[in-house]
């Protein structure tokens, strides 16, 4: 019985991604909009957007290749399974066991492989230059991430992130240094990771510098629906995964009860809502950098996180 | 018996290097010769596991040869056992490959002979059980993959590297002799047996293991000893590639393994912050010079470079655990390491097989000169795409897994007492962490300038794929690599003897654990479910497609590629290895090799053609080989007047020299 309490809740978090994943999108436009007084584009357009584009036929390059139709499914896949196993709103789901944080972070790797392959897959040069930027960007916020993933690791004594988001909340942690500059390293890699303001510009089309868009650019119909669904997923992953590691508050224990359960749950849809908010904020009051003043914003990142590392292992309590 | 066996496959591959020459040119020849190394490979390969997993009591074996004193000492334990099964493993691999691509040898007479030899001179060294015996294994290995680097040694650099790469492997060896005379002690006990019955002090230990250090590492390619391996590895035939860079860096981790962890007994921690620094430096430098070439077999042959880093982290780890006395860690480290052995053997004995089918589809290895591969060898694609994910450290193939047990190692050390390890593990973890994005990197060039996009050049164009033989290969070392993803579980608890054997602990059982799970310490702590991941991703995946087709859409319309409305249908227009690499060049290339870019734009109203050139710089052959080759040279300059001397000055040399020798013998005490 308790097992199936338990996949049910399993299957009821990895709707609940792929459900609130566009939601977020949305939120995050529509705040931005309304902090440049703009009225913006409705809360649920990222649905509309989706459906629309998965009942349009798919145009394919003439030299597109197999790979080039299999990769959105296999970025979708990647992208889904790294955000089930971030925690939301409960903690201790059987999936959870299958992997840690590290395996969540080479999981968006696989997805961004996957992706950057397909950015050179029909051979123009705006699918080169986007996938040449971005192993560029993530051969240095990858290293970043996990000395993050390091920090928490050590402070939690595990790399599964349900015990990890446990300890957080439990409250022995008390204040660290490291887990400071841990937050700092965390949020830059994630504006990286999301092609966000200052890194890469989410709402360019057709700019010399952008990354993430040139990539997709040949996509269309439902595999540019698919993609642009991993994109929210990932956005939503790294919401989540700040909120339960540095705000674990509410986090439903395992075996909860159904009241528990839904508090938790109001309180995972405040957190994204907060989360959403800021980082429309954040963007809103910052300007894009030039491309290649990213490795030098990224490698402060790797540095914080190194730093991090550094103290805990010279000092237990620092 | 298993080392019976395995020593009567040796001598049939003796046997047929012999038999190769006597075939020559004939038709036959290459489906002889590779027919019997697969045979006897494998038969290797099933005495080896059979030791491995079922008979824990080492085998030996002493044979009337070599030394009339000392005999040919021959021993199969679990650590020669695990190593035998690997090196073999791709053996068996590379012939079946042969037995395809070895039809357009254009030289056999120069590749067959040597071929059935190395391979012996590989497995000798690894049954070897005395100093003698080991070393005499070793130079026949080095000499027989010599002779297999210059058999093309007409073609432009070729002769060059084997140069490069004899000069290197005798430097070694030298190393290793040395080595072994201290463990020997002033009594030359040369059997393994003695050396362990006698193991040298902390101090000569030192030694021991710095010269295990040059010479195995030399032959691994560990930086700074590395140049030769870039030069020779993609200078032989394509299989030989692959048992080179696959198999033979293995058989010199083997023999630093051997020698460290079996042979000098224990050292003081600081020591393993040499390996570690090393091996850190490896691992980075080997990712970035092999980002930064254009030339397929290179680029495979430099990554082999960073690979050996990350085995020798591991054994690094092991090292600063075992002198600590925290054997459980030694065992997580040791265990991540080896299976990085096995890892590294199968997926990049996978990779040079397909850069040599490329090589016999378009006679290209230049990366700027092919493109659009996928659509002419869709198979041979599709292997070589599992090759670069698997290498890539990206789940669910096994090349995540040791990564990922390394870095639970990695995180096993704020534990370590001394205040060096406690600074230098956490930078040898980020500079990990950066070559696993940097190789991740590394592959979508390789791949997606070679594979993808549009051909390059006419020879790209009409590129056929390979022949069955060499696909069956590849698919198979591909399947392999599957396998090791979904169920490290197995091969983590196959290779515990040799673990045990090491470092003198394990880490848990894996089929204890439910599902294929795998735990390095306790589940609480980390665990990873490789089978779970896929099966996850392949549902995710297929459920998607197939809700899509059937409830959206699923018809697809075939148009000009977009390209932001300006396509170009010129293919030089696409991003090429070069450009592909610039912004990685940029970022890291000033400082690792002092990257110097040339541009040249002729003023407006010419129509000369702009020029571009990027020049980049290998600070190890700078700053070290450079000097050393300068100093010979001048040497053997200087010393070229002996050769014009009078008779009468000849003499008085040598009388000269009978005096010296005559006085120090008196003065010796």
């Amino acid at each position: 019985m308790a097992v199936i309490a338990d996949l049910a809740l399993q299957g009821a978090q990895m709707l609940l991604v792929v459900l609130l994943a566009p939601l977020l999108t949305g939120w995050t436009r529509k705040v931005k909009a309304r902090l440049t007084r703009r009225r913006g584009p409705p809360l649920l357009q990222p649905y509309r957007d989706l459906l629309r584009l998965l009942r349009k036929d798919v145009v394919l390059a003439d030299n597109a290749s197999w790979l080039f139709r299999v990769i959105p499914y296999v970025i979708f896949a990647t992208t889904l399974v790294a955000a089930v196993l971030v925690p939301t709103f409960a903690t201790g789901l059987p999936f959870g066991r299958a992997a840690d944080l590290i395996v969540i972070i080479a999981l968006l790797a696989s997805a961004r492989f996957a992706l950057a392959l397909a950015g050179m897959d029909v051979g123009t040069a705006f699918g080169g230059i986007g996938s040449s930027r971005e192993v560029m960007i993530a051969s240095l916020a990858e290293p970043a991430m996990i000395m993050v993933v390091f920090t928490l690791a050590l402070i939690a004594g595990s790399t599964q992130l349900s015990t990890v988001a446990v300890f957080m909340a439990s409250g022995d942690v008390g204040l660290r240094v490291s887990l400071a500059l841990a937050l700092v390293a965390l949020i830059m890699v994630a504006l990286a990771e999301n092609a966000r303001i200052p890194v890469d510009n989410p709402a360019t089309h057709l700019e010399l510098t952008m990354v993430h868009e040139a990539m997709v650019l040949e996509y269309s119909g439902r595999h540019l629906a698919l993609i642009d669904l991993a994109a929210a997923l990932k956005l939503l992953l790294y919401v989540s995964l700040v909120a339960c590691v540095f705000a674990p508050w509410g986090l439903a224990p395992k075996d909860a009860g159904p009241a528990a359960l839904a508090v938790s749950l109001a309180a995972y849809l405040a957190k994204l809502a907060v989360g959403g908010f800021l980082l429309a904020l954040f963007e809103t009051s910052i300007a894009k950098m030039r491309v290649f003043r990213v490795p030098e914003f990224l490698g402060a990142a790797l540095m914080l996180g190194l730093l991090a590392t550094l103290l805990l292992f010279v000092s237990r309590s620092l | 018996m298993p080392v019976m066996l395995a020593l009567v496959c040796v001598a049939g591959l003796l046997a047929t290097a012999a038999a190769a020459v006597a075939l020559g040119r004939s038709a036959n020849a290459h489906r002889i010769v590779y027919g019997a190394s697969l045979a006897a490979s494998l038969v290797i390969l099933i005495a080896a596991l059979a030791q491995l997993v079922a008979a824990p009591a080492p085998a030996a074996v002493t044979l009337p040869l070599g030394l009339p004193w000392l005999g040919a000492h021959f021993r199969l334990d679990a650590l020669a056992a695990f190593f035998l099964a690997v090196a073999n493993l791709g053996a068996a691999g590379a012939s079946l490959f042969a037995l395809g691509y070895g039809r357009h040898e254009t030289a056999p007479t120069r590749v067959l002979p040597f071929y059935p030899a190395f391979l012996a001179g590989m497995s000798l060294v690894v049954l070897a059980a005395d100093a003698f015996t080991f070393l005499t294994a070793w130079e026949f290995m080095s000499l027989t993959s010599w002779a297999l680097v210059m058999a093309h040694h007409r073609e432009r650099d070729n002769a060059h590297a084997g140069y490069v790469y004899l000069v290197m492997a005798s430097f070694g060896t030298l190393a290793l002799l040395l080595g072994f005379g201290v463990l020997a002690g002033p009594d030359g006990g040369y059997t393994f047996a003695a050396i362990r019955a006698a193991p040298p002090s902390a101090g000569l230990a030192a030694l021991v293991l710095v010269l295990a250090l040059i010479g195995a590492g030399s032959k691994a390619g560990l930086v700074p000893l590395h140049v030769w391996l870039p030069l020779a590895h993609p200078a032989a035939p394509s299989h030989v590639s692959a048992l080179m860079s696959g198999v033979m860096t293995k058989v010199a981790v083997y023999g630093f393994v051997r020698i460290t962890f079996d042979l000098a007994g224990p050292v003081a921690w600081w020591w393993s912050m040499l390996v570690l620094a090393l091996a850190a430096l490896t691992t980075v430098m080997g990712v970035l010079y092999a980002l930064m070439q254009h030339d397929l077999k290179r680029l495979l042959a430099y990554h082999t470079v960073e690979n050996i880093g990350i085995i020798f982290i591991g054994l690094g780890l092991a090292l600063a655990f075992k002198a600590q006395g925290m054997a459980w860690a030694a065992a997580l480290a040791m265990t991540a390491a080896l299976l990085h052995v096995l890892n590294h053997c199968v997926f990049k004995s996978l990779l040079f097989f397909g850069a040599g089918a490329v090589l016999n589809a378009t006679g290209e290895r230049d990366m700027e000169r092919l493109g659009g591969l996928i659509h002419r060898m869709p198979q041979t694609a599709f292997a070589f795409l599992v090759g670069c994910v698997a290498i890539s450290a990206l789940p669910p193939l096994n090349g995540f897994v040791s990564e990922w047990l390394t870095f639970q190692a990695i995180l096993l050390s704020p534990q370590l007492q001394s205040w060096g390890l406690k600074f230098l593990v956490p930078a040898v973890g980020a500079l990990l962490a950066l070559s696993a994005a940097l190789a991740a990197a590394c592959f979508v060039k390789a791949f997606g300038v070679t594979f993808l996009g549009r051909a390059r050049t006419p020879a790209a164009e009409r590129a056929h794929e390979s022949d069955r033989l060499s696909l069956a290969a590849m698919f198979g070392f591909a399947a392999v690599c599957l396998g090791i993803g979904v169920a490290p579980g197995l091969f983590i608890d196959a290779l515990a003897p040799a673990v045990q054997a090491t470092v003198g602990s394990r880490v848990p059982m894996q089929s204890a654990f439910t599902w294929l799970t795998i735990v390095p310490i306790v589940e609480s702590r980390s665990s990873y479910n490789g089978l779970l991941v896929f099966g996850f991703i392949a549902l995710a995946g297929g459920l998607a497609a197939f809700a899509i087709h059937r409830l959206a859409s699923d018809k697809v319309r075939r148009a000009p590629p977009w390209d932001c409305g300006f396509p170009d249908p010129s293919p030089a227009t696409q991003y090429s290895a070069s450009s592909f690499a610039q912004p990685i060049r940029r970022v890291f290339g000033t400082l690792v090799f002092r990257a110097h870019e040339h541009v040249e734009i002729p003023p407006p109203g010419l129509t000369a053609p702009a020029r571009f050139a990027v020049e980049l710089r290998d600070l190890a052959w700078d700053s070290l080989y450079a000097p050393v080759a300068g100093l010979v040279g001048g040497a053997a300059e200087r010393l070229n007047r002996l050769q014009f001397l009078t008779i009468r000055q000849y003499l008085t040399l040598v009388f000269c020299a009978l005096v010296t020798l005559l006085l120090v013998l008196a003065i010796w005490p």
